[in-house]
């Protein structure tokens, strides 16, 4: 992404200027980092009530064979993803990955199957490179577009549920990674139960022309505040959910990032339709034999928070390698830091000790299991 | 005497002591602290040397030691709650006293108005 280029702006831009938010370049958009309450009480109040988040600069892609069966979208999608697509349920959404000819993942997004074609939710960062892999492969048999014209949002946390069955009473009924649509204020939308938090939620698909006017009425219920791109990281941190570019990109593969759970039986060895996704040798021998390394939780012991980056040793003079931090900061909800990052296999064990070099001091540093946090997603 | 540096710190001057911190504009721009770490009394720094470190939720920034001198004491208050930075900047949440070696150098440095005008 060319720096100089001037950013982009999502359609609820206006909206964050108004709430008084610090806005800050991400993936080529001005977007909210905060709002005048800040990260901590904005972390905090998304577990304790609601937060909504303006997530508009992510890709919507809408994937629709041309033969208009949803099983061949299934099938031309799992040509790109280690994942079970046509055993996706109308009205279900799964979690998936892009993988590359070296079994590395090149993004991960959420696949929805909406009874006529499918729905994907990919990283802002990656959308452009997301729509072109996909047109390349999969352009001859399946029409795909990336919506530009409509904005998304996520409501987040334990009062989500109630708030929304303010604007639409069979919200309840929805269960974690059901995609329904429904009318919001008499605007159509597409809402999944689903999010990037930990807590239970919502995101949902709005016509941009409607989306300033629907973000406002939901943020006039007094358990609604907005919530910036730092409280978002955090969130996401405590939950153990990767942030593609930093503890997921195109030198991890699924087993390396302990993704194996987004990889469904259908898809692996002995499966129905083993194989068959970019660099599956790779992915499928990793899962028979191991990878060298793994993606953990970790617990720094003291106060100070270890960020991505940061060298792991076994040892406390910083003499032998194990591994690397790629995320970490401290967790508000946890009340101590949290970070995640990857060690060889001989590190992996909960409870392992390990040391992070942090200006010039190596700080203990225990693996632990993620989330550092217990998800309330219903089930 | 009350000055100030374009890395956004405070130095409160009495005698060839000054106490230094952060200003207010500086710790709403960090946001919520949430671990500061400070230097040992008896530790001689430069000017521009990283003296202490913040960490917000979110980033760690360092920050820097305004003029050349000795540290005689550091606020371990902000140690144990970082927060007294975000609610009392330039009061209880100061970092530490800095012995001189040339009061006269504070001089170069912002005055208020200066300051002032640096954020506007």
């Amino acid at each position: 992404m060319n720096e100089h280029s001037p950013l982009k702006q999502t359609p609820l831009h206006a909206l964050h200027l108004s709430l008084g938010a610090r806005m800050v370049p991400f993936a080529g958009y001005d977007m909210p980092v905060q709002y005048p309450a800040g990260v901590m009480k904005e972390h905090l109040h998304t577990r304790s009530a609601a937060g909504l988040f303006d997530v508009s600069h992510m890709g919507q892609v809408i994937l629709r064979a041309k033969s208009g069966r949803i099983e061949d979208a299934a099938l031309a999608l799992e040509q790109l993803v280690p994942v079970d697509v046509l055993g996706l349920a109308e009205g279900r959404q799964r979690y998936g990955l892009f993988t590359n000819d070296d079994g590395c993942i090149l993004d991960d997004l959420m696949i929805a199957n909406r009874g006529d074609h499918l729905f994907l939710v990919v990283n802002a960062s990656c959308k452009e490179a997301d729509f072109a892999h996909l047109q390349k492969h999969l352009g001859k048999t399946c029409d795909l577009t990336l919506l530009d014209d409509r904005a998304l949002i996520a409501l987040q946390g334990p009062r989500a549920e109630a708030v929304l069955a303010e604007l639409w009473a069979d919200i309840a009924t929805m269960r974690f990674m059901d995609v329904a649509e429904a009318a919001l204020h008499d605007v159509p939308c597409i809402i999944s139960r689903s999010g990037y938090t930990g807590e239970d939620g919502f995101e949902i698909s709005i016509p941009a022309a409607s989306a300033e006017d629907v973000t406002r009425r939901i943020l006039e219920h007094p358990d609604v505040m907005p919530i910036g791109l730092g409280a978002r990281d955090s969130l996401r941190l405590e939950a153990g959910l990767c942030l593609y570019g930093n503890d997921i990109d195109t030198t991890t593969t699924p087993v390396d990032a302990a993704l194996e759970w987004a990889m469904q039986k259908a898809r692996r060895t002995g499966g129905a339709r083993q194989g068959g996704f970019p660099g599956a040798e790779v992915v499928l021998r990793q899962f028979t034999d191991g990878a060298s390394r793994r993606r953990v939780g970790l617990k720094p012991e003291g106060k100070a928070p270890v960020r991505g980056g940061a060298p792991l040793f076994a040892d406390a003079e910083g003499k032998v390698p194990v591994g690397t931090v790629t995320s970490g900061g401290f967790g508000p909800s946890a009340d101590h830091p949290v970070a995640m990052g990857y060690v060889d296999t001989a590190h992996t064990a909960n409870g392992t000790p390990v040391f992070a070099e942090v200006r010039g001091k190596y700080l203990p540093i225990t693996v632990s299991a993620l989330p550092f946090v217990t998800p309330t997603y219903k089930r | 005497m009350l000055k100030f540096t374009d890395e956004h710190e405070w130095l409160k001057i009495e005698g060839d002591v000054a106490t230094v911190g952060i200003t207010a504009h500086a710790a709403e721009q960090l946001g919520d602290l949430v671990f500061v770490e400070l230097p040992e009394s008896g530790t001689a720094l430069d000017k521009g040397a990283t003296a202490a470190t913040v960490e917000s939720v979110k980033a760690a920034s360092d920050v820097y030691c305004p003029l050349d001198g000795e540290i005689v004491e550091s606020n371990q208050a902000i140690v144990d709650d970082p927060s007294l930075v975000n609610s009392d900047p330039q009061g209880a949440g100061w970092f530490f006293k800095l012995k001189l070696s040339d009061p006269s150098a504070a001089n170069a440095l912002l005055d208020e108005a200066a300051y002032k005008e640096l954020i506007a």
